[in-house]
């Protein structure tokens, strides 16, 4: 008990420190946040009147984010399976980064669930016992209780092997490992059941359609690397963290392979609704072409495509994908990409014409994009939190100090060169901090 | 608030005030005073309707009469009756006979305590062409000529088809919506957390969100009420037709305000389980038929052409 308290008030010493450039970049979000929190106010204040939903899209903004973000925590697996599974060392390394991923990630689905809810003080309803949790019979129930676990799973996982590592001692396999296990199926069940919550449904043929879950899974293997590769070649450059380019190449080539599949089921799936040309048509039309005159989300589905094509070649060819330039250009290309394309342009179209065949046409309101802005600062926020602690963790900069209590902290600020020489290495401070 | 510690009185406002902006804040309830603030705290920790003893559920029901007639300054009674046994509601509706006059969208918007701004309607009445038929792609939502009906074209109104298989009822989280006895799907408005998965779930767009806090005249206020109908909803709550279920459940029982309006008898209503019914009659006698028949949804809601 005495061990945890001293790591916790380590760890919060760590993260007061670091460089200039990362107290701006907190500030930043801190105020993002900030301005998410007003805008929540507001809306809890005036209802979801405030949001540009209304009956016939039902869902917007949030939701779209929500999906998206689902995706991007199922990712991690993508570590996660190499570094355990096949225990390939390069990957194994930092695999540890995709699970913070992944917490961080779920942590902003969580957020904006609850955003969209009219009545969020009655989250109580869900819980087991003291509500009424509609399980196994809503879908929306099954996606509660998956998120969490795969939320907790995360949550331990980080935190044991960090710790241990703080401590000096080599994670125990025998406690780690099953839950490791627990942690691949629970990350491709995250998926499939978001997708099988719209999936399921008679009502709206656009999602009615059995390649959703593939189709979802394999914009996951895409949209995650991708911001997983952004992160890394960040860490790699400004910290003294080290990422082998094997693993780096590694997962830009998986994640060809996960566009290549994302692109066919697509194709796959714009073939049987234009050559059926049924009235299901009619969602398709809305983002691909336009609607009776009605085409918000024409220009985005179209970037998209272009962006998600572009990314395919460029991950495709060895030669883009081995030059830095060009493959952090296919990790930007295929996150917005994916962002279009399983956000808004899954979710909005489900609605367009609803199930009367009316068009209303939605686009989010100030209050959508303030109070999402607040969330994506709250992720980005806590991952930064978490990569504070871990990055020296893993460097070896931050454990505890010879006398057992203390924390030795060898990395005063976070954004550290990685030419280590000497004389400043030297220069570092063996710091140790008195409790009170 | 601890009670054994004194303190002065303007310590204590601030404090409170501080509360009722922290309460404001987060989404929970101001506290205006101590006995409103036990109500707000009973009605926040109320059970699902369906597990509400008879005794939690008469306690219940006092509270929300008290505070309904205080809102609105009448006398406001909040039923619960139960279904009849022996009873399952259905409707039919004449398409050859209706005219599109929407007087049923509003006389169901007086009698079910409706939001009046933002406006809510339980019923839908779509414009369609004679020629065409029955086809949802070509209606016309917001038809408003001079006149009704108009050459060449048929309405049809679409309100909650009252599901025997409703897609809405499973779909939900906390179970705040279900199928009565009687075949109505009913809305717990204490319990439904505002998710809307049963919106994007119901094929016939029958579900309705108060997305603002509905406005309703105090004057305008049908002040009787049953719990899972017409009672006043907070914000955030899905809604739907109940087929007047504070009218249909008494003995004796009246008409939906929408069959009681209808100029040209287009509506129907009836217990479908009784074989004497009109509404028997019709089905058995009559070319019927129901919405998106495909989906398998089973509605309670028939259409038919009598001549």
């Amino acid at each position: 008990m005495k061990n945890i308290w001293n790591f916790f008030t380590g760890t919060i010493r760590l993260i007061s420190k670091g460089s200039t450039a990362y107290y701006c970049w907190i500030v930043f979000l801190l105020i993002l946040m900030c301005i998410g929190g007003i805008a929540f106010c507001h809306q809890l204040d005036q209802g979801l009147i405030v949001t540009a939903m209304r009956d016939q899209v039902s869902w917007g903004f949030y939701i779209s984010n929500f999906t998206f973000m689902v995706g991007v925590a199922a990712a991690a697996v993508l570590l996660v399976i190499p570094a355990y599974v096949y225990e390939w060392g390069p990957i194994k390394e930092f695999a540890v980064l995709g699970e913070l991923l992944a917490v961080s990630a779920i942590v902003m689905c969580l957020l904006f669930v609850t955003v969209d809810i009219g009545h969020p003080e009655r989250f109580w309803h869900l819980i087991p016992k003291l509500g009424l949790l509609n399980f196994p019979q809503s879908l929306l129930a099954w996606d509660v209780v998956v998120l969490n676990t795969y939320l907790a799973l995360n949550l331990t996982i980080s935190i044991y092997i960090l710790y241990s590592l703080y401590y000096k001692r080599e994670p125990k396999h025998n406690f780690y490992t099953p839950l490791v296990l627990l942690s691949i199926p629970s990350a491709i069940s995250i998926h499939t059941v978001t997708a099988f919550l719209y999936n399921g449904l008679g009502a709206r043929p656009f999602w009615n359609s059995s390649i959703l879950v593939p189709r979802f899974l394999a914009s996951a293997f895409c949209s995650g690397p991708a911001f997983m590769l952004l992160i890394f070649l960040l860490v790699r450059k400004y910290t003294k963290f080290r990422i082998k380019d094997e693993a780096i190449q590694k997962i830009a080539e998986i994640m060809a392979y996960a566009m290549f599949i994302n692109l066919l089921l697509l194709g796959a799936e714009l073939f049987k609704e234009y050559y059926t040309d049924s009235v299901h048509l009619d969602s398709f039309k809305y983002l691909f072409q336009g609607l009776h005159g009605h085409s918000a989300l024409v220009p985005y589905i179209w970037t998209a495509m272009v962006f998600n094509i572009t990314a395919f070649f460029l991950f495709l060819v060895p030669a883009t994908r081995r030059n830095t330039t060009t493959l952090v250009i296919g990790c930007v290309l295929v996150f917005v990409g994916v962002y279009i394309e399983k956000g808004m342009g899954l979710v909005i179209p489900g609605f367009i014409p609803d199930t009367l065949h009316e068009i209303y046409e939605y686009s989010p309101s100030n209050t959508e994009l303030m109070l999402s802005m607040g969330i994506w600062a709250t992720g980005l926020f806590i991952y930064t939190m978490l990569l504070r602690v871990a990055i020296p963790i893993l460097n070896g900069d931050f454990h505890v100090a010879d006398d057992g209590v203390h924390s030795f902290i060898g990395d005063q600020l976070f954004l550290v060169k990685q030419e280590s020489d000497p004389e400043s290495e030297q220069e570092l401070v063996r710091s140790t901090f008195g409790h009170t | 608030m601890s009670k054994n510690k004194p303190y002065d009185h303007a310590h204590h406002s601030s404090r409170r005030k501080f509360l009722k902006g922290l309460a404001a804040g987060i989404g929970l309830i101001a506290l205006p005073d101590k006995q409103a603030s036990a109500s707000v705290w009973e009605e926040f920790f109320q059970k699902n309707f369906r597990e509400l003893s008879k005794d939690d559920l008469k306690t219940v029901l006092a509270r929300l009469e008290k505070k309904y007639s205080k809102q609105f300054a009448k006398q406001v009674t909040v039923k619960a009756t139960p279904p009849i046994e022996g009873v399952r509601y259905g409707y039919a509706l004449d398409l050859s006979r209706c005219i599109g006059c929407r007087r049923c969208v509003y006389a169901c918007v007086k009698e079910n305590n409706q939001s009046r701004d933002p406006q809510i309607h339980w019923i839908r009445v779509m414009q369609l062409d004679k020629e065409k038929g029955v086809d949802l792609s070509r209606a016309e939502h917001y038809y408003n000529p001079e006149k009704v009906p108009e050459k060449g074209h048929f309405y049809m109104p679409v309100q909650c088809q009252q599901c025997e298989n409703p897609p809405c009822t499973k779909v939900c989280p906390v179970q705040a919506t279900w199928k009565e006895n009687d075949g109505i799907v009913v809305v717990d408005y204490n319990w439904c957390i505002g998710c809307r998965y049963c919106m994007a779930a119901c094929p016939y767009s029958a579900r309705h969100f108060n997305w603002g806090k509905p406005g309703l005249p105090a004057a305008e206020m049908n002040p009787d009420t049953h719990y899972l109908g017409n009672r006043p909803r907070p914000k955030g709550v899905v809604e739907k037709c109940t087929f007047c279920i504070q009218r249909t459940r008494e003995q004796p029982g009246r008409y939906p305000a929408c069959e009681e309006i209808c100029p040209v008898g287009a509506r129907k209503f009836g217990n479908l389980l009784d074989p004497e019914s009109e509404i028997r009659y019709l089905i058995e006698n009559k070319r019927v038929f129901i919405l998106k028949e495909d989906l398998n949804t089973q509605p309670k809601f028939f259409y038919f052409y009598a001549t």
